[in-house]
């Protein structure tokens, strides 16, 4: 029952499918979306990690710690944004949020 | 025996982080979801752990269950989240949605699954992990060092996220009092107070 790469690597694609699903299938709020993100550089993360400890290769844990930052930083935006339009709409249903008729 | 026990232990914390996974998409409540959100960032720190980095888990767990789910927990507790009702979603985009989920799914396991990544020569590490340093000494060796610039950009990207989440949500509300010091620094006495004759019987009118 040996543990290798490719099983951090399925953990990781399935991290990632249910990210995309999620932003997918969400029609109701904003919040979920975010998290959704989350969760896609979370998997993005575990394939750094595993693939940096399979090659004995310090950079890919660099990477991940910058992921982390960047994951951060627009979690932040993301979250100040969505309080922004709460505050003018009274609502952060995905349903509503068409006044830039995308 | 021990290896057992290290398969026995990945495979318990990866069946967690997906159903936790699944339940940040799928749970009705946000609140839960946030929760859910926390508890799979947990254990994906688990597996790192497992797999021997420990200093990467440790900052997923301070980062994010301290600081973004936090965050986000705040969020969802003070706007009017309604239900997530991903089962509206489903009726509408149902098809679509699962056939490029489980399509994405179905196509990335089968490209891990062949191995067609690995190649014959092995690859020549830039940054090897050397045995007589712990993983935290190592990854600081080369983060001050080869990486410093990155270190850098990254201070800036939070700088400019601090900021801007700021200038975002701060808001300037009509009369509300509040004290101005350099207001009441600049205000004269001549401003401030009149000498007045007033005669007897009259008052100032």
């Amino acid at each position: 029952m040996a543990i290798t790469l490719e099983h951090y690597l399925v953990v990781g694609a399935l991290l990632l499918t249910i990210g995309l699903f999620g932003i997918l299938l969400n029609r109701r709020n904003v919040i979920i979306i975010l998290m959704s993100v989350e969760l896609m550089l979370l998997s993005v993360n575990v394939n750094l990690i595993a693939f940096s400890t399979e090659l004995g290769d310090l950079t890919g844990q660099i990477f991940a710690l910058l992921i982390l930052t960047v994951a951060a930083a627009e979690a932040a935006i993301g979250l100040a944004i969505l309080v922004v339009f709460f505050r003018n709409r009274g609502n952060i249903e995905i349903e509503d949020i068409n006044s830039m008729k995308g | 025996m021990a290896e057992i026990i290290t398969g026995l232990t990945f495979y318990l914390f990866a069946a967690v982080t997906i159903a936790s996974a699944v339940m940040v998409v799928g749970s009705r409540n946000a609140v839960h979801s946030v929760l859910f959100l926390i508890l799979a960032f947990f254990t994906c720190s688990a597996l790192f752990v497992l797999r021997g980095a420990e200093f990467v888990a440790m900052i997923l767990v301070i980062v994010y269950v301290g600081a973004v789910a936090v965050l986000f927990l705040f969020v969802v507790m003070m706007l009017h989240v309604g239900e997530n009702r991903l089962f509206q979603g489903v009726k509408r985009f149902g098809v679509v949605g699962v056939l490029v989920g489980v399509a994405v799914a179905v196509e990335l396991i089968i490209v891990i699954t062949t191995r067609a990544f690995r190649q014959d020569t092995p690859a020549v590490a830039t940054n090897p992990a050397t045995a007589d340093l712990n993983v935290t000494e190592a990854l600081g060796r080369i983060l001050y060092t080869d990486y410093f610039l990155l270190f850098q950009m990254c201070g800036l990207v939070l700088l400019v996220a601090m900021i801007g989440a700021i200038t975002l949500t701060l808001r300037q509300r009509d009369g509300v009092k509040k004290q101005s010091i350099p207001q009441q620094i600049e205000r004269k006495r001549d401003e401030a107070i009149a000498l007045r004759k007033v005669e007897s019987g009259k008052g100032i009118g």
